[in-house]
């Protein structure tokens, strides 16, 4: 505290008073800045919330590092000012991810609860024989895609991954394995930077090079592009996981005269057993959420499709598109009526949007929970192994 | 402590032989199969390269470049536009995430207290869990008509302003680069859009790798420098920053790949042109690779589609080649993340 200008002001403070000001200083010049921006705005016309809280931080970014500025001195001013914008920062993160959530509980929720005809059947019906702007149908048959393409995917992607991890911690050490595993470690990396519109592409490459349809699109095509983007994802945290479990409990089981593969099986992914299972959760969670690869092999339908081999399949993040794609409906009149079963539906400009933000809160709703299964995992089941 | 539950196998003389091939047999399953998995991870990736070359070749050969006629499609025409789109997207995405990445790695890593470092960390990763559709959906619908007043306030302060002065022979644009420039209208499904949803998804890609460099400062030289009566912003400026800007840059690159090969934020915002403009508040100007073939692949079928799977190519190596200079500054730096 005792740089050359303050001995020069010493006379100014008193004795054992400190140089830097009270936070309360702050408090005034935000108040300061916040008062000044409402004006402003309100003699411009062009007074909101958002506007009013933006211009008043940088207005309390001026008045705060000027104010700071004569009475701290430069070096404190400065300090102050990018406490200030550091904070701004994440504050700027945080507005869209709060602002996300608003808008997908608001508008899904209303939605899911208020379901024509029972509360909640926009989770039990599908999309079959919904027309125009029927205020009707669900998520059903796209569910039950999501899970089972991500299934399907997890079944592909989770014992590859495994045994690549297993493959670089545990036998990738000398001569020509030391090589491939620097090798496939390089690859994995490539792997991660995979855009997810080529691993689409990818799949809906290869089976229709092989298949005698050049417009098949079905289940395992789906699952096949999301294992490429999974596989990577799988590798890395298990083999970060793998390398956790100290050498000492290897050389242990070794001891004993256990065999190699057992002592991976009954004692290294034992031990590890917690973190793989984070790691995989939080793979599938980032799984499910893809929708570009699914868009060019899986298709579209509107009814529940269980058979992965054969025929289009509906799924959550494609719904989502589609049904903003498709945009407000045409409504004639106050309701619809399907021509063949000759059923009733009340008829909403809005249907298409709304169908679209409940299916993002169902969504949303699965990788949260996927994501709170992993944190779960690691927190109650991960070993004590340091700390 | 998970202990082990192999019981030590009693070596009877008899069974020696028979437990040692048992044994050798189960070993050289799992060692197969472990080998056999990193195999694998070879042969994929060989094969995404082989079946994109190959299902781009008949567009290659029919293209007005190998044709030599002048009639049929040019492959440049088609792919320079949507590099373009592509490129400029990312580009934007990143000038507004990085410094604010920055600092909220900063947060997290030198101001927040040490007790809510990890739940706020934790926000951001939130950021990252959310799928890029709902992205696209929040953007299309919600953020697009908030941003208008924004647009039209810097079309008619700034957009008389060139941004960056200079000509661009090679992509024929402006003579002067005036990025607010134009008549943007509404709905403001527009470049400038797309990009800031695209610098929302790679904010969390950047902020955790800066916030584990940030950490792994010397904590020495933090010391020494805050003894010697630096503030905290000049600790950071002089200590922190420097020692993190390797790790930054590797960051950055990551988020520029992962910004460059982003379909829905793009499809379900950004109104397609195939245009040069550097005009980012014009709309139905840009578009960009990943989102050309989600919009164009349902009803693309044999040249088309083998254009669509060409650009997909470009896309690849254009992503593979970031990707590989991020890593390598990464593992040049010896930056763990």
């Amino acid at each position: 505290m005792s740089s050359p200008s303050t001995f020069e002001n010493v006379s100014l403070l008193r004795p054992g008073e400190e140089r830097r000001l009270p936070w309360y200083h702050l408090v005034v010049t935000g108040l300061a800045g916040l008062l000044v921006a409402i004006a402003l705005l309100a003699i411009f016309d062009v007074l909101t919330v958002p506007s009013a809280i933006l211009l008043g931080f940088v207005l309390h970014l001026l008045f705060g590092y000027t104010y700071s500025r004569i009475r701290e001195g430069r070096r404190w001013a400065m300090d102050r000012l990018m406490t200030l914008v550091v904070i701004g920062a994440f504050a700027i993160a945080m507005f869209p991810l709060f602002s996300l959530l608003w808008a997908v509980v608001g508008k899904g929720l209303v939605r899911v609860i208020a379901a024509a005809p029972t509360p909640f059947a926009f989770w039990t019906a599908d999309m079959s024989g919904v027309i125009g702007g029927a205020d009707a149908g669900g998520v059903f048959h796209a569910t039950v895609g999501t899970l089972l393409i991500t299934l399907w995917a997890s079944i592909i992607s989770i014992p590859v991954g495994l045994f690549t991890a297993i493959f670089l911690v545990e036998y990738a050490h000398h001569g020509w394995r030391r090589r491939l595993g620097q090798g496939v470690t390089f690859l994995v990396d490539v792997m991660t930077g995979i855009p997810s519109i080529v691993a689409g592409l990818f799949g809906l490459a290869v089976f229709i090079a092989f298949m005698p349809d050049q417009s098949v699109r079905m289940g395992i095509m789906g699952a096949v592009a999301l294992s490429l983007l999974m596989i990577p994802t799988v590798v890395r945290s298990s083999e970060e996981m793998l390398r956790l479990v100290p050498m000492d409990l290897r050389e242990a089981a070794y001891a004993l005269g256990v065999p190699k593969w057992l002592t991976i099986v009954k004692v290294v992914l034992r031990t590890a057993i917690a973190g793989l299972s984070t790691g995989i959760t939080l793979a599938i969670a980032r799984v499910i959420g893809e929708t570009a690869p699914l868009l060019l092999t899986v298709g579209m339908v509107t009814s529940v499709n269980w058979n992965m081999f054969d025929g289009r399949m509906a799924t959550l993040p494609t719904f989502i598109n589609q049904q903003y794609r498709a945009g407000s409906a045409n409504c004639m009149s106050d309701t619809v009526t399907n021509p063949v079963n000759q059923e009733v539906y009340a008829c909403s400009i809005t249907t298409n949007i709304d169908r679209a933000w409940a299916a993002a809160l169902t969504l949303i709703v699965i990788v949260m929970i996927l994501n709170i299964i992993a944190r779960l995992i690691s927190h109650y089941f991960s070993p004590k192994l340091s700390r | 402590m998970s202990t082990t539950e192999v019981t030590p196998d009693t070596h009877e003389g008899s069974s020696v032989s028979l437990q040692s091939s048992r044994r050798r047999l189960g070993d050289s399953v799992f060692s197969a199969l472990s080998v056999g998995s990193g195999l694998l991870i070879f042969v994929t990736l060989a094969l995404v390269a082989i079946f994109l070359t190959t299902e781009s070749m008949p567009a290659v050969m029919e293209s007005r470049e190998a044709t030599g006629s002048a009639s049929g499609f040019s492959l440049l025409e088609t792919t320079l536009p949507l590099v373009f789109g592509t490129v400029l997207a990312a580009a934007i995405a990143l000038a507004i995430a990085i410094p604010v990445s920055i600092g909220i790695a900063l947060f997290i890593s030198h101001y927040a207290p040490r007790r809510l470092a990890s739940t706020l960390g934790y926000l951001i990763d939130l950021l990252a869990a959310v799928p890029s559709v709902v992205y696209g959906l929040w953007g299309g619908l919600w953020l697009v008509p908030r941003l208008e007043p924004l647009y039209l306030f810097l079309n008619q302060t700034l957009g008389a302003w060139p941004t960056w002065p200079g000509f661009v022979p090679w992509v024929g644009g402006d003579p002067v680069i005036a990025l607010f420039a134009g008549e943007p209208h509404a709905p403001m499904r527009n470049l400038a859009s797309a990009a800031i949803v695209l610098a929302v998804m790679v904010l969390p890609i950047i902020t955790a790798v800066a916030r584990e460099v940030f950490l792994q400062t010397p904590r020495l030289q933090e010391e020494a420098a805050l003894a010697l009566g630096a503030t905290r912003w000049e600790t950071i400026r002089t200590v922190v920053l420097p020692f993190g800007r390797s790790g930054v840059v590797a960051a950055s690159m990551l988020g520029l790949g992962r910004a460059l090969g982003e379909t829905m934020a793009v499809l379900m915002i950004l109104a397609p042109g195939a245009t040069f403009s550097f005009r980012i508040l014009e709309v139905g100007m840009h578009q960009s690779i990943a989102a050309n073939i989600a919009s164009k692949q349902a009803e693309a079928s044999g040249t088309e589609m083998s254009l669509l799977i060409f650009t997909g190519l470009v896309l690849f190596v254009l992503t593979f080649l970031i990707n590989a200079v991020a890593r390598w500054i990464v593992a040049r730096s010896g930056v763990k993340s």
